[in-house]
């Protein structure tokens, strides 16, 4: 008997340290378990509930939840699945997500985690909210159409570029991301696309102004693998469809 | 204009609808309105799709267009994306594309004319040629050319798919891909993607002057009924390069009248507002664009295959350059107004394609690494392409930040609206006026609309300018019992006066 920590995740053994969580253990141990507000860089979110697992048979996040000795973890059941269905579909109809259009397809965490799971179709409503973009910074936009509120770009600004330009207002579902600024506009603020709150977006909100679709269909990021092969968006270099430095 | 457009009295007329027409792409009708001794009194071409990209495109980033607006069309999507990459480029200050660039986007062209008029011919046009009007109705379609001449089904299908393939390998998809970027293209070709276009081309030029050559023998069996057929005397316009040769990606606007006199030549497509203007009819959701110097009675005109031969002053490919003098021979060198006319021009055209493609993929450009170039930004952009149907216009403003404030397309259905709409009531008056109407009878007046090749989704890209009716038709008698309009200033208004 080994007196390593280990929890099972869908039966295997899944080992861990202490003070991790049960998305931590299972990427170290190469699972993958679909998720858009986790990025290991920050500290855990809660807020999207893609990741949701059974853990014990009770439904938690797998970002929020520590790991504990003995646990049983199921992820890749069909209910779990259909669950994450649905939530992928709601941010996709709660906003406007023109993936044929879109130049973050083939590239898009949102769109990559659909596919995963194995999400077609929208399925509900949609909102078809107005949401203008935001041009006015000169080497960037937000596409503000494309937001998932996973908050990575105000956690980013505020903890790591140490500007705070993002912030979240409003609540339920009125809540949408603002720029921090007395006219809201991104161009009367010290963003930089060198910023790490420019390169964490999980979708095609934050983009680099003047250019896009520079990659060839065929080369983008999610062409060829599926996410749990390839990885996120955001830990990836630029030359295969991660995040851009100009 | 005939004088077919409207009824002086519709009130006891018997309405007969074509709903839809069927082998043209998007959905539209055709009305007429026809008296108790079979006389047909008012015949019109209505567009009944609704789309808005002219709308929705405002406030998105101006290098997202080309993508976004090719979705305005599935047959010639790459039309669109061309069009409003090269405004684009003009948006980012580029007068002159890397020559691997350029020769790429040409190549995906290309590739998408060869697809388009295939898919156009053998797959919507070919029954009305290979088929009696009289043959059953469920023999006339691309089924019943696939069971009693499947040579010729094959090769439609075949032409479509290598056209497709240039596609892939230039854009990245067969449909709706994302080759071109603001100034060049995201990709070259490589030695191996060429190699394998190149195996199967010569098979497919060779089907090109094998289905002219039928072309010319459904000519001869009937040359009246073919000179003859919905034809009406019209002006020409169409995009010619510098030397006057047929060129389907670049040039000068030149337009031509009946009698094959210029009306204006070279013309920088940026100033086209200056000499072309559109008309809104109230009964139907396409434009009706005009010279603006003739005025909308006289300035109307045709675009298209037929238009670009009778235009251009030679064709630089040998084999289609040949085709090209036998076909104009036919009027001595004047312009041929034929509308079946122009399915010839478009298989003319098909061959060129296949020639043009030959001649770019043994360039050695296209393997280039120099894709992209950009200068100093501009807040206007105007591109205009030689699409598969015709002359197509994409113009766009943006504000400074680089979002779309205006655009404006004129696509190359909408180019042909009073040319289709004079067709038809041609074939109206010459066929089946005084007879009881049947559908082989009104089968022809979709030959006549089939001819020109229309786009109707793409034709209907508007949004908020259009008046919008409602009609409440009685479903027997098709007496009309009510009409709601909403005019063009976005007032509702009851109205029995246009219909």
């Amino acid at each position: 008997m080994s007196d390593e920590q280990s929890f099972t995740l869908d039966g295997r053994r899944i080992p861990f340290q202490n003070g991790q969580t049960v998305m931590q253990a299972a990427l170290e141990a190469g699972v993958y378990i679909p998720h858009l507000c986790f990025n290991p860089e920050f500290t855990p979110h809660g807020s999207c509930r893609v990741c949701l697992v059974k853990v014990n048979n009770r439904m938690q996040a797998a970002c929020t939840t520590p790991a504990a000795d003995g646990q049983t973890v199921q992820s890749e059941t069909e209910e779990l699945r259909e669950i994450r269905r649905g939530i992928l579909q709601m941010l996709f109809v709660e906003g406007n997500h023109v993936c044929p259009a879109c130049e973050k397809s083939g590239a898009c965490q949102l769109q990559a985690v659909a596919y995963y799971t194995g999400m077609l179709a929208p399925h509900f409503k949609h909102f078809y909210p107005r949401r203008p973009v935001d041009a006015s910074h000169p080497e960037a936009v937000i596409d503000f159409n494309r937001c998932i509120l996973c908050e990575l770009c105000v956690r980013a600004s505020r903890d790591v570029d140490g500007k705070n330009i993002f912030a979240v207002e409003g609540r339920g579902i009125q809540a949408h991301l603002v720029v921090n600024t007395p006219s809201g506009q991104l161009g009367a603020t010290g963003f930089s696309l060198h910023d790490k709150a420019a390169q964490v977006c999980p979708t095609g909100s934050i983009l680099t102004k003047h250019r896009g679709y520079d990659i060839p269909i065929g080369q983008r990021l999610y062409d060829r693998k599926p996410i749990n092969v390839v990885g996120d968006v955001a830990q990836l270099p630029d030359r295969q469809g991660g995040r851009r430095h100009d | 204009m005939s004088e077919l457009e409207t009824a002086a009295h519709p009130e006891q007329l018997c309405r007969v609808a074509i709903d839809p027409l069927s082998r043209v792409e998007g959905h539209g009708k055709v009305t007429l309105l026809v008296d108790r001794n079979h006389h047909i009194r008012q015949a019109r071409l209505h567009i009944v799709e609704f789309r808005g990209f002219e709308k929705f495109i405002q406030g998105r980033p101006y290098w997202e267009v080309p993508v976004a607006v090719q979705r305005l069309c599935g047959i010639c999507p790459v039309s669109h994306n061309l069009a409003a990459a090269k405004a684009v480029d003009q948006l980012i200050g580029v007068e002159q594309l890397p020559p691997a660039a350029e020769k790429i986007r040409r190549l995906m062209h290309y590739g998408q004319t060869l697809q388009s008029h295939a898919v156009h011919f053998f797959h919507l046009a070919s029954p009305d040629f290979l088929f009696d009007f009289d043959n059953p109705i469920a023999q006339r379609n691309i089924g019943g050319v696939m069971a009693d001449y499947p040579d010729i089904a094959r090769q439609g299908v075949r032409l479509r798919k290598y056209g497709q393939e240039v596609i892939r390998i230039t854009a990245g998809k067969r449909v709706h891909g994302t080759g071109t970027v603001p100034g060049g293209v995201n990709k070259a070709l490589t030695l191996q993607e060429r190699n394998y276009l190149l195996t199967d081309l010569e098979l497919m030029t060779q089907w090109g002057r094998h289905i002219l050559k039928l072309m010319k023998k459904a000519y001869e069996a009937n040359p009246g009924y073919f000179t003859r057929f919905a034809a009406i005397p019209s002006n020409y316009l169409s995009l010619v390069r510098a030397d006057g040769a047929l060129d389907l990606y670049h040039g000068g606007l030149r337009t031509k009248n009946d009698q094959g006199d210029l009306l204006f030549d070279h013309l920088d497509y940026r100033r086209y507002s200056q000499v072309i203007r559109e008309q809104v009819k109230s009964w139907s959701y396409m434009k009706f664009p005009f010279i603006n110097s003739l005025g909308p009675e006289k300035g109307w005109y045709r675009v298209g295959p037929l238009a670009r031969i009778n235009n251009c002053d030679f064709i630089p490919t040998p084999v289609a350059e040949e085709e090209r003098r036998e076909f104009m021979a036919l009027n001595n060198g004047q312009p041929i107004h034929a509308t079946l006319a122009y399915h010839w021009a478009r298989m003319i055209e098909l061959l060129y394609a296949t020639e043009a493609i030959r001649e770019l993929l043994l360039d050695p450009d296209i393997f280039g690494d120099e894709l992209v170039t950009r200068g100093e930004m501009t807040r206007e952009g105007i591109g205009v392409i030689e699409a598969p149907r015709g002359t197509l216009f994409h113009h766009y403003r943006i504000d400074e930040d680089g979002l779309i404030e205006k655009a404006n397309l004129i696509v190359s259905t909408t180019n042909n609206n009073q040319a289709m709409n004079e067709s038809i009531r041609q074939v109206a008056e010459n066929y089946l006026d005084g007879k009881e109407l049947t559908e082989p009878l009104l089968n022809q007046i979709e030959v006549a609309v089939r001819a020109y090749d229309p786009c109707l989704s793409c034709a209907t890209h508007a949004l908020g300018q259009m008046p919008l009716i409602v009609e409440l038709v009685e479903e027997d008698s098709g007496v009309m019992i009510d009409c709601l309009v909403r005019d063009a200033n976005g007032k509702v208004r009851e109205s029995f006066v246009e219909f």
